[in-house]
């Protein structure tokens, strides 16, 4: 009986072969715009995740405050008012994974003809840990580097290039003013920060070689600021109260006054990053949906066309034994078998163009399993849908009128 | 006596029209046996198309009762009637209504798919079907390619494929020259002899002379019922 059905169903195609095609490019475009829409909107959301895991997850970022002289006021990060002991005790807290104290500046360093400007931060072996920052080449500094302020370095790949070119830097020694500093290692390349600063182009030293060696402290044993990563995105709230009490607490601070330091949580801004792309890949969706109701309405003309030129044929099936849901199936069938198709070639197009924007616009691209299972359940489901009424139609047809139809 | 094929008792039919009901057949009693073959005659609007209609199960009666074989078509679902049209009467239209995109073979064959009969069982007895009525070697042809009266016999041989106990055949000759017509009346003769029972409308007189008892309707009535003369003498 099925087989029945679908060869009648493929001779009623083929016989008006441009209409059926038309038809189906209804549903071709339709689902192709889906597929590719949903590639490059998960794509998007791949490429931000990558981004935002390059940042390191679970952060926090604690500043020192700001120094206020005749009413200018400098900034946060420039008042000596947290120091490593703070860190010492942060890292005491629970829900605390990882806590690394970070003093920075930038400096001119020298290495043969070749000279660089670079961001440092002076820090603590704990930095790369929280971080997530693994080395491409080379080993890290230690603790006892840090007690001993050692002159040693770990520098970014693009600090490298342009101080070392093509040398392998590891071993080398550079200069910072007259003293010179050993690379240790070089770190794995992470590419832009969400603000698109290079997080590549930076040195990463021992703490006290920061403070003693390069910049020198207000006072001894402050900090610019200080690194915290929670154990968990879920202790994050809690971690962030916690912090806040327990600096209040020792900077001495009476209820009324302002905090001498600034909280900074790193996951809300890629948050925020995370949930644009999301909300863009999902209005992508929805408006390359719009195409495949357009071509779903498509079919449901085609078929309500086809059961009215077909109405003697109905009466004639019906009149030889044919009951109603005889003929609602092979109509549906029909509805049914375009859209499927038109869905296929649909499919083969969009990851086609999808492979392409790849290729050519060098976007990133994410074909899914669920996205092309979805796609296709979609189409069977608009095919019924809109299949179901011109069906439906047919089917309840009176046979005699259908047969007196001309 | 055997059970009738047809009995009709009492039947009344009337179509709702904007002026009110208009009766299209009034208080019509008959019996039709195995193995008759009746002509329904009368002029047009005389209410034979309506009661072909009733007959073939795909019009109700407004009153009365049908019984087909024995069972009361009023109390059977669409679905039921549907299967009585399948399998107990076989459809001969005036203009043949072979499906034109079909060969004639699975024009043949379609009532088989409505019972569900798998393709193998299908092609051999609708080839058989188009060997009875001499058309065995068009089998893989399109309608369009034959002639009316060939088209015909396939419509016959269609009718006849699920092995039917009634030919309703509403009529069959109205589309064809006399020579043909007389060929198409030939083998419902035949398949008459064979103890089909066929029930024939038309408004020729040579042509319901080939059936052995005539019906006349006349605005919505009986007014007629007798054996055919001729077939009468030429049987003695």
């Amino acid at each position: 009986m099925l087989g029945a059905m679908l060869h009648e169903a493929w001779r009623a195609m083929g016989a008006n072969r441009l209409r059926t095609l038309l038809t189906m490019l209804g549903m071709v475009i339709g689902v192709g715009a889906v597929v590719l829409m949903m590639a490059i909107g998960q794509g998007a959301q791949y490429a931000v995740a990558q981004t935002i895991s390059s940042m390191g997850s679970n952060i926090f970022v604690v500043l020192s405050g700001y120094t206020s002289a005749g009413g200018v006021r400098s900034g946060s990060g420039n008042a000596p008012t947290l120091n490593v002991a703070d860190a010492n005790a942060i890292a005491e807290l629970d829900g605390v994974d990882t806590v690394a104290p970070v003093h920075w500046g930038s400096v001119q360093m020298v290495y043969g003809p070749n000279n660089w400007n670079a961001w440092v931060q002076g820090t603590t072996p704990s930095y790369l840990d929280a971080r997530s920052w693994p080395l491409a080449d080379g080993a890290a500094f230690t603790d006892s580097d840090v007690r001993a302020a050692t002159r040693v370095a770990l520098i970014g790949r693009t600090v490298a290039q342009n101080l070392f070119g093509d040398e392998s830097p590891v071993g080398k020694t550079f200069r910072i003013g007259q003293a010179p500093f050993v690379v240790l290692g070089v770190l794995a390349p992470k590419g832009q920060n969400l603000e698109g600063r290079d997080q590549d182009d930076l040195v990463v030293m021992p703490l006290t070689t920061a403070q003693r060696r390069v910049f020198g402290t207000p006072f001894q044993g402050s900090v610019r600021q200080i690194l915290v990563k929670a154990a968990s995105a879920e202790a994050m709230p809690a971690v962030e109260k916690s912090i806040e009490a327990l600096l209040r607490q020792r900077h001495r601070l009476r209820d009324a006054a302002d905090n001498d330091f600034t909280l900074r949580n790193l996951t809300a801004v890629a948050d925020t990053a995370a949930e644009t792309t999301r909300v863009m890949s999902l209005l992508l969706g929805a408006i390359a949906s719009v195409s495949l109701l357009v071509g779903g309405i498509g079919i449901m003309n085609i078929m309500l066309v086809s059961v009215t030129e077909r109405t003697r044929e109905i009466g004639i099936r019906m009149a030889i034994g044919a009951r109603e849901r005889d003929i609602l199936a092979q109509f549906l069938l029909e509805a049914i078998i375009i859209s499927v198709i038109g869905c296929a070639i649909g499919l083969v197009l969009g990851v086609g163009g999808a492979a392409l924007a790849n290729q050519l616009a060098k976007m990133t691209v994410v074909v899914s399993g669920s996205s092309v299972l979805t796609a296709f359940a979609v189409a069977a489901g608009v095919g019924i849908f809109f299949g179901f009424y011109p069906a439906k139609k047919a089917a309840r047809l009176d046979p005699i009128e259908a047969l007196r139809y001309q | 006596m055997a059970e009738a094929v047809i009995r009709i008792e009492a039947l009344f039919k009337a179509y709702d029209t904007p002026a009110g009901p208009f009766p299209a057949l009034k208080d019509v009693n008959l019996a039709i046996l195995p193995g008759e073959f009746v002509a329904i005659m009368g002029p047009s609007g005389s209410g034979k198309s309506t009661f072909m209609n009733i007959l073939g199960c795909l019009d109700r009666p407004s009153e009365g009762r049908y019984f087909l074989s024995g069972r009361n078509v009023a109390e059977l679902g669409k679905d039921e009637t549907a299967a009585l049209r399948n399998r107990t009467i076989g459809f001969v239209f005036q203009g043949f209504n072979l499906l034109p995109r079909m060969t004639l073979a699975d024009n043949v064959a379609l009532p088989l798919v409505y019972s569900g009969i798998g393709h193998a069982e299908r092609r051999e007895r609708a080839q058989a079907m188009l060997d009875k009525v001499g058309l065995g070697s068009y089998a893989d042809s399109l309608p369009s390619r034959i002639s009316g009266g060939q088209q015909q016999r396939v419509a016959i041989a269609r009718a006849l494929t699920n092995r039917p106990s009634l030919i309703l055949a509403d009529e069959p000759t109205g589309n064809l020259d006399s020579h043909t017509s007389q060929e198409i009346m030939g083998v419902f003769r035949a398949l008459n002899d064979e103890g089909i029972t066929i029930v024939l409308i038309t408004h020729e007189n040579d042509i319901a002379a080939h059936a052995k008892r005539q019906v006349r309707f006349l605005d919505g009535r009986i007014v007629h019922d007798a054996p055919t003369q001729q077939h009468e003498a030429a049987s003695c």
